[in-house]
């Protein structure tokens, strides 16, 4: 356990420690920690042009592509899950290897589509190309989940009166909440992780997203570790507080699916 | 309101579910499909509420069409056996929803949902939430789900198999007490036959998807139309035996076991002597320790007692053979006995076709 915990957070640490040591001391080992822990490099990063705007280019990234996902994997996933389709098999399977595609065999052909359509260097380039992984994703998930809610409350909705829709909105929706904030919550942190589209597709600060600026920084002569390291724990921190935030509900979430309930 | 099935089918592909020739279910009745599973009788309760879409065939309530109707617009209400009560909702939210749905008044639901609770007695449990309600709390809940939107036809779909069976007795007769106060039609499915002749005004017995007989609980048990009806009513169920049937000038004669039985009066039309099924209620099998004319020699194989009753369990001519007896009579295992059978409770199989003949 210890060992797995050293290993998950001992980079992290590292970073935090790097963070927080004074500019003179940053190569310096011992000592281990800053005997003065400073708050400098914090204040260039948060005080450096344009850091703001590309924090908030990843947090309206991440938000449409959770957005994104819901509003078109939410009926799609249910009309897969509960009405008999043709296909459904052929459907899910598809969308299985879609989301275990790797991301560089999208990269090529994506970055030339959005030359094509002009959209390269634009916030919404960025989110379809997280939308091309996070969908299936999501789709793939909530099918399980709304295929966990036994049919005979989809047809206890229809004879009390419930459209498609209603029955969506009335019986699916609440119950399989936990699914669906664990699946936006993953979905969030994937898009405002996500680097090889954010570094591709972007190319000034107008679209820039945190991951590929941190990439950026190092300058022509010298590499500033004290503000990358900086930037990367704020960069961190959101995923962090969302999953302290929403913790139990991920994992009820996630273990909907196992245990009948 | 009658309910009229006319050429009801449903295929799933090339599978043939249901077949229903014509049914009239009259407003008011109890009315149940029981069959064992698999046999379509859920799909028949399906089609009437709307839930399946039949291949062929019409279904009316009075004189309205239904079938292009969308489930909640038939006046039915449906009772799950698996209840599906919506688990985010309070007792009270459950009751409502139909309700909230149909766009009535706060004030009417409020008012409707409280009537309901009292006369289900599920008024100290509204606030609660179905995984906090024991089973048939749970069950009372969905009838009352059922009966909160007054409808025309109440469809039960094996509402008591998820429950243990004391509770399943006790329930059974609050069922049969709500019929008597509602008035309404109810419509059940069950597998369970006892369910069926306890509960029922009258009972369809469906195999295949196809009705095999339809009647009055008495007419299902004591006239089968064939064998398949006579083996599902009744336990434990009746005895069946290859025998030989002849008519001649003295009487028709059955005869199994190097024996024969006058089962009646002289024929008019004597013929060649047949094979059929003979059956035999365990009812209707008497015994006796001391050798009788008109009886068949056996041995006891296995006794289980019943409290008043005893099965037993006969070697007949190597063929196993079941009896009913009083416990009092003591009958042991490895016993010789003589068994008679009742002339007029015989019931005569073709043995092929499986259609009882009539004689």
């Amino acid at each position: 356990m210890g060992l797995m915990l050293s290993f998950a957070l001992g980079p992290f640490v590292w970073e935090l420690i790097t963070a927080l040591k004074p500019e003179g001391q940053l190569a310096q080992l011992p000592p281990l920690f800053p005997a003065r822990p400073t708050a400098e490099h914090f204040i260039a990063v948060l005080g450096a042009p344009g850091f703001l705007r590309v924090a908030l280019n990843s947090l309206v990234v991440a938000s449409f592509t959770v957005l994104l996902a819901f509003v078109l994997g939410v009926p799609a996933a249910y009309a897969l899950a509960k009405l008999n389709l043709r296909g459904r098999q052929v459907i899910l399977g598809t969308l299985l290897c879609l989301s275990m595609f790797p991301a560089i065999a999208n990269v090529a052909p994506l970055y030339l589509l959005f030359i094509r359509l002009g959209v390269r260097d634009s916030v919404l380039a960025v989110i379809v190309a997280h939308s091309v992984f996070a969908l299936p994703f999501a789709l793939w998930t909530l099918t399980n989940f709304f295929q966990e809610i036994p049919d005979d409350l989809y047809r206890a909705g229809r004879i009390d009166g419930c459209s498609h829709l209603g029955i969506l909105r009335h019986v699916v929706l609440p119950l399989a909440a936990p699914g669906l904030v664990s699946v936006g919550l993953l979905v969030f942190i994937f898009s405002w992780n996500e680097f090889l589209y954010a570094f591709t597709l972007t190319a000034t600060e107008r679209s820039r997203t945190l991951p590929a600026a941190i990439a950026l920084f190092a300058g022509l002569h010298e590499i500033p570790w004290g503000e990358i390291a900086a930037a990367s724990v704020l960069a961190t921190l959101p995923s962090v507080l969302l999953m302290l935030l929403f913790q139990r509900r991920i994992i009820s979430g996630l273990t909907a699916g196992a245990v009948k309930g | 309101m009658d309910l009229r099935l006319e050429n009801l089918s449903k295929r799933f592909g090339e599978q043939s579910a249901v077949e229903i020739p014509s049914l009239l279910i009259p407003h008011g009745e109890f009315f149940t499909f029981v069959g064992p599973s698999g046999s379509g009788k859920s799909t028949v309760l399906n089609l009437i509420a709307g839930l399946e879409e039949p291949t062929t065939g019409t279904l009316r309530l009075g004189d309205r069409l239904l079938n292009d109707r969308p489930p909640h617009r038939r006046d039915v209400a449906f009772v799950f056996q698996s209840y599906a009560l919506y688990p985010h909702r309070t007792v009270f939210g459950n009751l409502a929803f139909p309700l909230e749905l149909a766009r009535l008044s706060r004030e009417t639901i409020r008012q409707r949902v409280h009537e309901v609770a009292s006369l289900l007695g599920l008024t100290p449990l509204l606030a609660r939430r179905p995984r906090q309600l024991s089973g048939g709390e749970r069950q009372r809940v969905a009838l009352g789900r059922a009966i909160v939107r007054q409808p025309k036809l109440f469809l039960f779909d094996e509402p008591l198999s998820n429950l243990d069976a004391p509770l399943r007795a006790q329930m059974r007769k609050e069922l049969k007490r709500l019929h008597q106060q509602l008035g309404t039609t109810f419509i059940y499915v069950t597998h369970d036959q006892e369910e069926a002749l306890s509960l029922s005004d009258r009972i369809a017995v469906i195999q295949a998807g196809r009705i095999q007989q339809c009647g009055s609980p008495r007419e299902i048990y004591d006239q089968p139309t064939n064998r398949f009806v006579a083996s599902f009513f009744g336990s434990p169920p009746m005895n069946f035996l290859r025998a030989q049937l002849s008519r001649r000038e003295d009487g028709a004669w059955v005869g199994f076991a190097r024996r024969r039985l006058r089962i009646e009066g002289p024929q008019a039309s004597p013929r060649a002597a047949e094979e059929v099924t003979l059956g035999i209620r365990p009812e209707h099998v008497h015994l006796s320790r001391e050798p009788l004319a008109e009886a068949w020699e056996a041995q006891v194989s296995l006794v289980e007692p019943h409290g008043g009753q005893s099965y037993l369990e006969l070697e007949l001519d190597g063929s196993p053979f079941t009896a009913v007896e009083r416990a009092e009579a003591g009958y042991q295992p490895g016993e010789k006995v003589w068994a008679s059978l009742a002339a007029d409770r015989l019931y005569i199989f073709n043995l092929q076709t499986g259609e009882r003949l009539a004689l």
